[in-house]
């Protein structure tokens, strides 16, 4: 597939933010997009645009406003369907981030208002999950096996950062009910493969879940191909607001599955004692949703189409390559996860021998303007796995450039130099 | 450059160079605290003797250069003294911690505790600086019942 020239100068001018100034007249180099992305002005002006001219509630206001600010968001629904290759567009389900994306499907389970046998979970049964989950795809399923019975196992993670498949057949079995993995890691950056667990899964007759809200932003992603039952995401990452997230899922299994928040809008009648629900995606979608951050995430979504998600991927592993070579130089350096592009993202996580991660990105960002994020990024588990408190991480996105990258390096160095 | 500040050449000693880290007997009371936002943590035990005498502050754990300095700056301060001055020492270094940098500090009372001061304009960084403080006044608490 041919990809089309990349202009990074070009794009970055779409990113106002990126232009602006610190405080003390640093400039920004913004290297946590992992964490959340900046906007571009056509998001910023698309709810703006929506805001100042077509805002009204969607979906019960008859007059014009109201048809055209449902039109909006039920449009912007579409372009996510078609962005994600979702079979129907209902199976797109508008939620607030991709954490509840996961706890409505994890909320299925177990329930006793829903008899689907593939839903039904107690003791004896079994939820996996990974040992480097982002505590999102974790906590739900903690919840659900207090609350069922049933028993929580993981995948473990290589010295490499890879996930370990050697016990794949035991791990899932005929007790699993429900397999959610990451994507893509959002410390190491590890691609997973999602295919030789999916057929694990199939064979067993489970279900499967994808946590991709570290890839749908940097990689083509599509839900059809992927062959998954339930994949997650969220807006705030890939250049849309924050405030929206995506769950998409197999439309039959939707149906299956009871409400996750009762109220407005996600009815079909209501009486004193019982109602019933509207079809899917709606039944999903209870009280006044993110209306503007739906169109915002839609015009996201479009200006992704538009660079070319191919050439955005191309961009980041470029930038990966030379962030792997430039930090493996930096003594007392350690990368926290696959020291190779291949089957990885750009996210570089990494420890400085002697030197705490808050320490190092206090000073990234108080000399150098360097935004990195440190700490143990939602995933606590995975930093136990290796031994160490946090790390700091940087992680790319289609306007970050080798310059940055270099910045940070020459930040590492004086990091270095303040605290040896 | 607000942060190159804060890291005063005070609080870079106390972390190269920790004063009275490691855990020893005997003691009267051990405590376990940690910082769920940054996962630094820090178990600390204290030895009371006659009089209300602090007669040592032990301490192990992990976290950045703020969280570890200000462990072996406690050490300095409370080891020696008795348990009401030190809580004084405690109490008015919250004060200055949590002024966010409108404090002015009473050098008297915090000695090279006052080093910290830049610290309070991080918000963020504040947690750090407090951390094994708070645990010091737990474990006091905690030793006299």
């Amino acid at each position: 597939m041919s990809v089309p020239s990349f202009d990074v100068e070009r794009i970055r001018k779409d990113f106002p933010i990126l232009s602006r100034e610190l405080p003390g007249g640093r400039p920004l180099v913004y290297l946590d997009s992992g964490n959340s992305s900046q906007k571009p002005n056509q998001v910023i002006d698309a709810m703006r645009d929506h805001l100042a001219q077509h805002y009204s509630n969607v979906g019960r206001a008859l007059h014009a406003l109201g048809s055209e600010s449902t039109e909006a968001y039920e449009a912007a629904r579409d372009k996510i369907g078609q962005f994600i290759g979702a079979p129907s567009r209902d199976e797109v389900i508008f939620t607030k981030n991709a954490s509840e994306a996961i706890n409505l499907v994890a909320y299925a389970f177990g329930n006793p208002v829903n008899t689907d046998d593939r839903f039904r979970v107690g003791p004896g049964d079994e939820i996996v999950i990974t040992e480097m989950e982002h505590h999102s795809n974790i906590v739900p399923w903690q919840l659900l096996a207090q609350r069922t019975g049933a028993t929580l196992r993981w995948f473990s993670v290589t010295d490499q950062g890879r996930l370990s498949l050697d016990n794949l057949d035991e791990l899932v079995n005929e007790r699993t009910k429900i397999v959610s993995i990451a994507h893509q890691s959002n410390v190491l950056g590890t691609v997973n493969s999602i295919s030789p667990i999916l057929d694990r899964v199939r064979e067993v007759g489970a279900l499967m879940m994808v946590d991709a809200s570290q890839s749908v932003p940097h990689r083509p992603v599509d839900v059809a191909d992927l062959d998954v039952d339930f994949v997650a995401f969220t807006g705030h990452k890939m250049a849309g607001p924050s405030g929206i997230g995506v769950l998409w899922g197999r439309r039959e299994l939707l149906e299956a599955m009871p409400p996750f928040l009762g109220g407005g809008e996600m009815i079909e009648a209501v009486w004193m004692d019982h109602s019933t629900y509207a079809p899917v995606p709606h039944k999903f979608e209870a009280g006044t949703p993110p209306i503007v951050e739906a169109v915002g995430l839609g015009a996201a979504v479009d200006y992704l189409t538009s660079i070319g998600m191919d050439a955005i991927k191309q961009h980041e592993r470029e930038l990966t390559g030379y962030a792997l070579d430039a930090l493996g130089e930096i003594p007392g350096l350690r990368i926290i996860g696959p020291r190779t592009v291949i089957a990885r993202g750009g996210t570089v996580s990494f420890t400085l021998e002697g030197i705490h991660p808050h320490d190092v990105g206090q000073i990234l960002d108080d000399v150098f303007g360097v935004a990195v994020r440190v700490g143990h990024h939602c995933a606590r588990p995975l930093h136990l796995r290796f031994g160490i408190p946090a790390t700091t991480r940087a992680s790319f996105y289609l306007y970050n450039t080798t310059a940055e990258i270099d910045a940070l390096v020459r930040g590492l160095h004086h990091v270095q130099k303040v605290f040896g | 450059m607000i942060a190159e500040s804060m890291y005063q050449e005070l609080i870079l000693e106390h972390y190269k160079h920790p004063q009275g880290r490691g855990l020893r007997d005997p003691y009267d009371a051990e405590v376990h605290h940690v910082n769920p936002t940054c996962g630094d943590e820090v178990t600390l035990r204290v030895k009371l003797g006659d009089g209300g005498k602090v007669l040592d502050v032990s301490y192990d754990g992990q976290g950045c250069s703020i969280s570890q300095a200000a462990a072996s700056v406690l050490y300095e301060l409370a080891t020696g003294s008795t348990v009401e001055e030190s809580l004084s020492v405690v109490d008015e270094f919250t004060r200055l911690m949590q002024g966010r940098g409108q404090v002015e500090a009473d050098e008297d009372v915090l000695g090279d505790a006052v080093a910290f001061a830049g610290v309070a304009k991080f918000p963020a960084r504040v947690k750090c600086a407090l951390l094994s403080w708070m645990a010091y006044k737990d474990a006091v608490l905690r030793s006299q019942v």
